[in-house]
């Protein structure tokens, strides 16, 4: 004990001698640490995206091919131009858009009942339940959407118990499909969901219900009014944690999806290791962060209003 | 009432259902047979004694377990600071970006990161280029710059959390007997918080271990992580081993989160005893 208090002083002391306070170096060293490595690297993808394609080391440049005198040019006709002018790009962007809405009401859909069964459930029992929600998520990401080719393939077990029951006679293709890929964004999302919506129905007043009760509003019309209003907040921030990483998935569609299944995440992926377009590649990144914008702070705004409400 | 408990329960289940049969059937298909993954041809634990020959599976397993404790370690260190900012300076110059940027990583999309900072680690190989004529180029320090960047905001959220239940009273003694805020820090409030950052490292270790797309951006050619190879492995479809792997990999990952589950409980209720003690001691020395 007495050693370690040596060693805090110690460190007090160094800090203040060379011109620090303390309280400043523990800000400072995680904010530098975010300013480099997090707010930076967005500056740099936005200067790459308006730089030409080039066959070369790294694969860009920003001196015009084109042009004679060399000089160096801002270039905005060329990666974002194609991107408005190329349906591939295009028609992935708003793929992307409506597969991670699409899935994040499923999600809601799913996900609401069971947070509120959850937060309804006797203490002991909660505590499993919430294990049991957050326990996937400790295991592999990969793995778990790996699990889903062996269910939705033709030969695979759902389509084998199927036709073993008799219920059906010819496989049900299932893989490599758009079902198959909002399976598996409900399947790997779903805690999202739930967790902040436990979080939120669990600690809502239910004497609230009681007196909704007792003036004579029915059960299933006080769940509207009351539950799922005072939700609200647990509703937003759920859909936050899967709209925003929805769309830019890669994983799910590559391994799911059929050839057809275009999701903008997957296009940049592919812009960047099979065409080696790194322009295109960065300008696909501004136009999916600036879509994200508007949900971002929402998001964050959550957050924010999340830890004032536990001071 | 009696028909919405009904339906609640029944979702509850289907819902459960959902969550654990693809887990379920993976590992019962980990100890088939049949090179078929789906079709059952009997018991056998071939696939995993062929998956310990596997060297490259190895290697990747042990790189990625080394990436995991390095980057963990770092994002916790850095995110116990950014909790502790978060909660205790409220106000500050550039507060406002500095909370963006803690959080930002927790739904930023992976291809969005992971392409953001290989651009940062290009752009500043150019510039190491041009000045010493040196590059650092793409490996082991890359990965674990990138992933101490992304995990250490899951680190910052549980640490801040922890730091927003703390009970300020111990660490305002301290300081009433004339303990400096550092030392007050490392003596009084990390001994405190310990079992949360035992978590925000296991959190932080475990997403590290399960990354992939941000890697794929920011390695290089020399080494490959686990979810790496796993992904070339399931690209060309089904393989057995990779049930095996998976099987492995759930059974750690059940019995750690147990295991932790049990310890932070009775760390839990070992504090509130001390805590109550000391309060109960210093109300007597009053």
């Amino acid at each position: 004990m007495a050693r370690h208090m040596l060693w805090a002083d110690k460190l007090t002391n160094f800090l203040l001698a060379i011109g620090i306070h303390p309280r400043w170096a523990v800000i400072i060293v995680p904010y530098l640490w975010l300013t480099l490595f997090f707010l930076i690297p967005f500056l740099i993808v936005l200067k790459i995206s308006f730089a030409y394609s080039t066959i070369a080391q790294p694969p860009y440049t920003h001196i015009n091919p084109d042009s004679d005198n060399g000089g160096i040019s801002l270039n905005i006709s060329d990666s974002y131009g194609r991107l408005i002018n190329d349906w591939l790009y295009i028609g992935s962007y708003l793929n992307a858009i409506r597969m991670a809405a699409v899935s994040t009401v499923l999600c809601l859909l799913l996900g609401y009942p069971m947070a509120y069964g959850m937060a309804r459930a006797k203490p002991s029992t909660r505590n499993i339940l919430l294990m049991l929600v957050i326990l996937p998520f400790w295991t592999s990401f990969l793995i778990r959407v790996y699990a889903w080719i062996g269910l939705l393939k033709n030969n695979g077990v759902i389509n084998n118990i199927l036709m073993s029951l008799g219920i059906i006679h010819d496989p049900i293709p299932m893989m490599n499909t758009d079902f198959a890929v909002y399976v598996g964004i409900l399947y790997s999302y779903l805690p999202f969901m739930i967790l902040p919506l436990y979080a939120n129905l669990e600690k809502m007043d239910l004497s609230l219900l009681e007196a909704a009760a007792d003036l004579g509003c029915k059960p299933l019309k006080a769940f509207f009014v009351i539950t799922v209003r005072l939700s609200a907040p647990g509703i937003v921030a759920g859909s936050m944690l899967v709209f925003i990483p929805a769309v830019g998935e890669y994983v799910i569609p590559e391994l799911l999806g059929g050839p057809n299944t275009q999701m903008i995440g997957r296009t940049l992926y592919n812009e960047f290791f099979s065409n080696r377009d790194w322009p295109t590649a960065s300008a696909i990144a501004i136009a999916v962060l600036v879509l994200l914008v508007g949900p971002l702070m929402v998001f964050q705004r959550y957050q924010d209003k999340q830890m004032d409400g536990a001071e | 009432m009696q028909r919405q408990s009904w339906f609640i329960l029944l979702v509850l289940i289907l819902g459960f259902i959902f969550l654990y049969a693809p887990i379920v059937s993976l590992v019962i298909f980990s100890f088939n047979e049949s090179k078929l993954v789906t079709v059952w041809g009997g018991f056998s634990t071939k696939w995993y004694g062929l998956l310990l020959d596997d060297q490259q599976v190895l290697d990747a397993a042990g790189f990625s377990l080394k990436i995991g404790a390095i980057s963990a370690t770092l994002a916790t260190i850095l995110g116990v600071m950014a909790g502790y900012v978060l909660v205790r300076f409220t106000k500050f110059r550039g507060r406002t970006l500095f909370s963006g940027m803690v959080t930002a990583p927790l739904v930023m999309p992976e291809v969005i990161t992971g392409i953001s900072l290989l651009l940062l680690f290009v752009s500043f190989d150019e510039l190491l280029q041009f000045f010493f004529g040196v590059q650092l180029g793409r490996g082991q320090l890359t990965v674990i710059i990138a992933h101490v960047t992304f995990t250490m905001s899951y680190s910052a959220v549980v640490m801040r959390s922890r730091f927003l239940s703390l009970d300020k009273s111990l660490e305002e003694a301290a300081m009433d007997l004339g303990a400096r805020p550092t030392k007050v820090f490392f003596v009084i409030t990390l001994p405190i918080v310990a079992p949360a950052i035992v978590s925000s490292w296991l959190l932080c270790f475990t997403i590290s271990l399960d990354d992939l797309v941000i890697t794929q951006f920011n390695n290089g050619p020399g080494t490959t992580t686990l979810p790496q190879v796993i992904f070339s492995k399931v690209r060309l479809g089904l393989d057995p081993k990779v049930n095996a792997l998976a099987t492995i990999i759930i059974s750690i990952v059940a019995c750690g989160v147990l295991i932790s589950a049990f310890w932070m409980r009775r760390q839990e209720r070992q504090r509130q005893l001390d805590e109550q003690m000391a309060i109960r001691a210093a109300a007597q020395a009053h």
